[in-house]
This record gives structure tokens, C-alpha cells and sequence, in this order.
């Protein structure tokens, strides 16, 4: 199975894009990032490339786990120095968004489903845990351990009926999904979300080292754990036979259907893995945040998702990451830019658009859409390409997908 | 009776404000395939504009009213067009960037005019007798939903005469049914897409001033929700089509008002019959039928 999967992609590897075929096509095929030969592709030594990739992958995440310990200051980027909970908070907060982007490209980036609906999983896994410990006084890890059946029933449901449809219609129906959930939870029944103020956290179950602000470098170690874990696992299931099928899907699902394989079932499990997920980052998030906020589970949080990833460079997982990371930064800090002296004392003309994060991060958005295409991961891409380190003949992607 | 009669007119008014929305939608991804997550925007600064048009001539006069009908058709067409021209044209063929452009458009937009216009609704009037209400049979219908169901009644008719009649409106539907075979004729379809455009957000300006009058009040938020239900009804009527959105707008809207009514669930309940109409017939009420891929 693998072998014919991998054949396939090989005769296939081109952009779409065919004259004459349906818009649900082009759709696809313009989503479709250029695929990656296997391991067996051109490139030098990818078995050394491999190591380097991990021993940097490694170093990076010891860094990471140290920051809390070191005395790092960056006026600018973090509020207060690196040991300090208001930069623990914020990083902890940009590590999870990274998370919740990563699960989002294994829908968009492997699968090639343009779903507008992962927001629910994402406010699925904060509210049913949040209700749980509200209501039942549960135990933190049983009631995460419930939390995550409801959230997998869910994506189980929900995925199965969307996925009857593809393309624009399959964005509209996990779209009216993720509206319905956030109806309910702005109706707020029985009191149970809160409605618009949100649910916040009852933290009589949650263990101690888990609360209260003296304790915030423990959740940044947690949200850390976290997208390593979604890191590791979104990196598996890419990797396995299912994964090489759903992108076998993504390319042409005709060929799959053809060659006797099920292309219904490995969307199905992308689908629910990614749900799944982003379910945990939504529990870890109530935790952080201690609370959840009806905007967890509203259209404009997929969209947020979907920026970050498009941001970070579609089809790519470091991209995913450092799109979600950078939009949560950027975000944070331009709205304390906002209120700075130097934008307040500005003119009305200036004054207005600058103190609106979202308008400089939308046109900063549509900025990258039309003069870069494939984002950071893109940028770098091409910017690794042309230093020279790339061979001629060299295909780019390799580069980027050894290194990772 | 006179309260399901209350409640059906609501609700045709409730989907005439769809409709509005809706067909700039549905056309333009029938002609060029993009689903335009912009609209909203058009939507929100035609009601906005219109607002503070009505407020300067005197909200409560005809002329006022009338006034901010035109100038807020006249914004959402320009800002329509100028966004397929900037932002849409230098991408054509490339669908998902077109969309991804409209989406980072929409979230820009709405934080601008939040800026400007603040997130707090404003609550405004219109002339004193759209305030009023007329006895249908018992019922008490609110003036203003005549004129919105009227206004929306004449922009279809202009919709479908212009479709049908004018030279441009062959070559849009000819473009909805096979667009290579268009531009195989020699025609150049481009000057289509700014057209489709411009009528669409033309149909927004309009159908943002009316949903504040229906809804009361004008905020930059005011396109967010409008847009999301307008999707659902493009997507129920079928893709492209123009008939399918009417119909299905005030099959929406009505189903919205009674559900809300009855049993307080309406948003539900277009969110079933969503998945229901998809699930039986994916390509929705009166679309072409969608490849199966």
C-alpha cells in the first residue's frame, strides 16, 4: 500500500491546475503545497541532514524549557524579563497557539480540507473540561480523560457528515458546525459556558503547582510538553501509511479511489486526530488562561488559525509553528503598542489605523498572500536556495523538509 | 394566525436582508469561483456610510432615508470593485489565495472601522412611519419590513432583467455555466469579474443599510454574523445561482423566525437544514450540478 501511494505521488507531484477541470479541483490543487519526493529524492546526504535537523530541533527545545530559569530581557518582544510570569504567560500562551496551528495544518496542510470549523474542538476541550470541574468535582486527569471521549466522539460525528461533501461545501458545513457550538455556548444553558462573559476555572481539583501566578512557569512548561507531544504526533501520523494516503487524497482522489484504497476513511482520521488535538490545546488553554471565552469556538478563531498557518507557509510544520507563535506575539505586542505614548500622541489619520492590531495584522496577512507566496516557510525556502546551498537541480523542498 | 403571520413577514424580511447579501456572494463564486469572505466588509461600511449620510440630512425624512440607500449601494460598489481590482485581480486562477486575500481584507476592514466607528452598536431611526406598524389581519408588521422586502423585490427583478436582457449579463451567465468556453469565444471574461463584483457589493451597501434598519442599530460587527447565515443560504440555494438564493433566503429566514419563536433554537435549525440539503443534494437547491471529483 505504501509502495503504490508513494508511486502515485511521484507520477503526480506536479500543481494541478488542469484546463477544464472543476472549481473544486483548482481548489484543491491550489491548496495543494508541492509535494516532496521521498526519502530515496534527490538531495545530498538527506541521513546527515536528518541529524543535524534533530540535534538543532533538540537544542531548541532545551533552550526553550531553560528560559524560565535565565534572566532574559527583550524590551519589545516580552513584556517583562524571561524568568518573570508576564513573559511566562504570553510565551506559554504563544507555544499553545503554535500547537493549535499545527493541528489545524494537518487538516489544511496534509489533508487539503479547508475546514472553517476547528474552532469547536479547540473550545470543545476548554468548556467540557471547564464544566467538568465547575460541575462534577471530578479529578483534573479524569476529567481530562472525558473531556478527550467527548472531544473525539465529536470530531468522529461532526467529521463523518462533513466529510460527505469536499471542497467549498465541506468548509460550509464545519462552519455551521463550529456556528452551532458557538450558539450554544454564547445561549449559555443552565448557566453551564457563561454566555459572552465566559466560563472561568475552578480550581479546587486542579493540582496546586498548576495555580495561581507564582506557578506560571509550570504551565509554560506544560504548553511547551504539549506542543512537543502535537509536534510528535501530527510528525507520526504524516509519516505513516495513512498519512501518505491522505496526501495521496489531497493530489487526486480519483487515482486513490481507483487503486482500491479508501480516501473517506484516511480524511476521517486526519480529521479526528486533528480534532482530537486541538481539543488538548483547547483543555491546556482553559488552564493557562484559567477560563474559557465564547471567541475559543467562533469562525473568527479558525480564521486566526488559518492565518498562522498560512502566515508560517502552508504544507510546512516548523511554518505552522512560527506562524502561530509570531501572530500571538505580534498580536499581544501591538496592542500594548497601541496604547503607547508615541501612537496616542500621532494624528487621527495615523493614529486610528495604528492602534488596531487586527488591521495591521490583516494587511500584513494580505501583504504575504500577495508577494509571498508559501510564507516564512517559503521565504526561507527560497532564501536557502538562492545562498547557494542548494545545488542546481536541487529541488528546494528537500532542503526545508530535511531540516525539519 | 395573526402571530404566524406576524412571524412569516418577519421572516420574508429577514431573508430579503439575506438575499441581499447572498446573491452578490453566490454570483461571484458561481462566475470566478472565489467565496468572498470580504462581503461582510462591503456590507458593514455601506451601512455605516449610509448611516451617517441618513444623519446628516435628517434621519427621520424620506430624502435622508432614500439618500443613504443610494450612497451606501454607491459604497459597497466601490469598495467592491476596488478590492477585485487591487486585491482579487493580480491572483486570478489562484482560488485560494483570492479567498485568503478576502478573508485578511475582512479582518483589516472590520478592525478599521472599528477604530473609527468604536465596537459599541449605535441605535438609529428612520422616518417616523417605518417606525410604525400596519394591521395585516390582525397582525402588527412593522413598516420597515415593507420597504425592505419591496427594495430587495426590485433589486432581483433588476438582477434577473440585467442577467437576462443586457449583453454583460449573457456573458456572466454564460461565464457561471462554462467559463473556458467564453474565453475560447474571445471574450474577455476579466471585465466580467469587476462587474460581478461591483454588483455584489452593490447589492451588500444596499442590504447593509436595510439590515440596520432591520436590526435597529449599526456596528462594525454588523457584517460578522450577517455573512456567516449568507453562506449558508449561498450554499442551500446552490452555488451560482441566483434563484436558488432567493429562494433559499426566505426559506431560511422564515424557517429562522418561527423556529426562534416556537422553540427558541432557529439558529439550529438553519445549521440542520444546512447539513440535511447538503447531504441529499451536495451541489444545494438549484445549483449546477458540482463535480463529484
Amino acid at each position: 500500500m505504501s509502495a503504490s501511494t508513494e508511486e502515485l505521488k511521484d507520477q503526480h507531484g506536479g500543481r494541478g491546475g488542469r484546463e477544464g477541470s472543476s472549481a473544486t479541483d483548482r481548489l484543491k490543487a491550489s491548496l495543494t503545497p508541492p509535494t516532496t519526493p521521498g526519502p530515496s529524492g534527490p538531495g545530498r546526504s538527506p541521513a546527515r541532514r536528518r541529524i543535524i535537523g534533530g540535534v538543532a530541533a533538540v537544542a531548541g527545545v532545551v533552550a526553550l524549557a531553560l528560559l524560565p530559569l535565565l534572566n532574559i530581557q527583550l524590551p519589545g518582544i516580552l513584556p517583562t524579563a524571561t524568568y518573570q510570569p508576564g513573559a511566562l504567560q504570553l510565551m506559554a500562551l504563544c507555544l499553545l497557539m503554535g500547537a493549535a496551528a499545527l493541528t489545524y495544518h494537518l487538516l489544511i496542510g496534509v489533508a487539503g480540507l479547508l475546514s472553517f470549523g476547528h474552532a469547536l474542538y479547540v473550545g470543545a476541550g476548554a468548556y467540557v473540561l471547564g464544566i467538568l470541574l465547575e460541575r462534577t468535582g471530578m479529578g483534573l486527569i479524569p476529567a481530562m480523560l472525558l473531556t478527550l471521549l467527548v472531544v473525539v466522539i465529536l470530531a468522529n460525528v461532526t467529521g463523518a457528515v462533513a466529510l460527505r461533501v469536499s471542497g467549498i461545501p465541506f468548509a460550509m458545513v464545519t462552519l455551521a458546525f463550529a456556528q452551532a457550538g458557538s450558539v450554544l455556548v454564547r445561549r449559555n444553558p443552565d448557566g453551564a459556558t457563561g454566555g459572552e462573559e465566559g466560563l472561568s476555572l475552578n480550581t479546587e481539583q486542579v493540582p496546586a503547582f498548576l495555580v495561581g501566578v507564582s506557578n506560571t512557569r509550570n504551565l509554560y512548561w506544560l504548553a511547551l510538553a504539549v506542543l512537543i507531544i502535537v509536534f510528535a504526533i501530527v510528525s507520526w501520523i504524516q509519516n505513516s501509511r495513512a498519512g501518505h494516503l491522505a496526501e495521496a487524497v489531497r493530489e487526486n482522489e480519483n487515482r486513490v479511489r481507483v487503486l482500491g484504497l479508501k480516501p473517506y476513511l484516511a480524511k476521517l482520521l486526519i480529521f479526528v486526530v486533528g480534532g482530537t488535538l486541538a481539543g488538548c490545546v483547547g483543555m491546556v488553554h482553559l488552564l493557562l488562561q484559567s477560563g474559557a471565552v465564547p471567541r475559543t469556538v467562533s469562525a473568527d478563531f479558525t480564521i486566526t488559525l488559518l492565518v498562522m498557518v498560512v502566515l508560517g507557509g502552508v504544507g510546512s510544520r516548523w511554518g505552522a509553528v512560527v506562524g502561530g507563535v509570531l501572530y500571538t506575539l505580534l498580536d499581544q505586542r501591538l496592542t500594548v503598542l497601541a496604547q503607547s505614548e508615541a501612537i496616542q500622541s500621532m494624528p487621527a489619520l495615523l493614529r486610528v489605523p495604528l492602534s488596531e492590531p487586527l488591521f495591521l495584522l490583516g494587511t500584513l496577512f494580505v501583504l504575504v498572500v500577495l508577494f509571498m507566496p508559501g510564507g516564512l516557510a517559503g521565504f526561507v525556502r527560497r532564501l536557502s536556495a538562492r545562498s547557494g546551498r542548494g545545488r542546481p537541480g536541487k529541488d528546494p523542498v528537500t532542503v526545508l523538509e530535511q531540516a525539519e | 394566525m395573526d402571530t404566524i403571520l406576524l412571524l412569516l413577514v418577519t421572516g420574508i424580511g429577514l431573508g430579503a436582508v439575506y438575499f441581499l447579501v447572498a446573491s452578490g456572494l453566490s454570483l461571484i463564486y458561481g462566475l470566478m469561483g472565489v467565496l468572498n469572505f470580504a462581503h461582510g466588509a462591503f456590507l458593514t461600511l455601506g451601512a455605516l456610510i449610509g448611516w451617517e449620510t441618513a444623519r446628516v440630512m435628517g434621519a427621520d425624512s424620506w430624502g435622508g432615508f432614500a439618500l443613504s440607500l443610494l450612497v451606501g449601494c454607491l459604497v459597497g460598489a466601490l469598495l467592491a470593485a476596488l478590492t477585485e481590482f487591487v486585491l482579487i485581480r493580480p491572483l486570478y486562477e489562484r482560488h485560494i489565495e483570492q479567498v485568503l486575500v478576502t478573508v485578511g481584507l475582512n479582518l483589516a476592514a472590520i478592525a478599521l472601522f472599528e477604530g473609527i466607528w468604536g465596537t459599541d452598536p449605535v441605535f438609529i431611526q428612520g422616518p417616523t412611519w417605518m417606525g410604525m406598524t400596519t394591521n395585516i389581519l390582525g397582525a402588527q408588521v412593522p413598516n420597515h419590513l415593507f420597504i425592505t422586502i419591496l427594495i430587495a423585490g426590485l433589486v432581483l427583478a433588476g438582477m434577473v432583467l440585467f442577467l437576462k436582457r443586457t449583453r454583460y449579463g449573457m456573458i456572466i451567465r454564460a461565464g457561471v455555466e462554462n467559463r473556458s468556453m467564453v474565453t475560447a469565444l474571445g471574450i474577455d471574461v476579466r471585465r466580467a469579474f469587476t462587474l460581478v463584483f461591483t454588483i455584489g457589493g452593490a447589492a451588500a451597501g444596499i442590504g447593509g443599510v436595510l439590515a440596520s434598519h432591520y436590526f435597529g442599530y449599526v456596528s462594525p460587527l454588523l457584517g460578522g454574523s450577517l455573512l456567516i447565515f449568507a453562506f449558508i443560504v449561498t450554499v442551500i440555494g446552490g452555488l451560482g445561482s441566483l434563484a436558488g438564493a432567493a429562494v433559499a433566503s426566505v426559506l431560511v429566514g422564515v424557517l429562522q423566525q418561527f423556529a426562534n419563536y416556537f422553540w427558541s433554537i432557529g439558529d439550529f435549525v438553519v445549521v440542520i437544514l444546512l447539513a440535511v440539503v447538503l447531504l441529499t443534494r451536495p451541489s444545494g437547491l438549484m445549483g449546477r450540478k458540482v463535480a463529484t471529483a
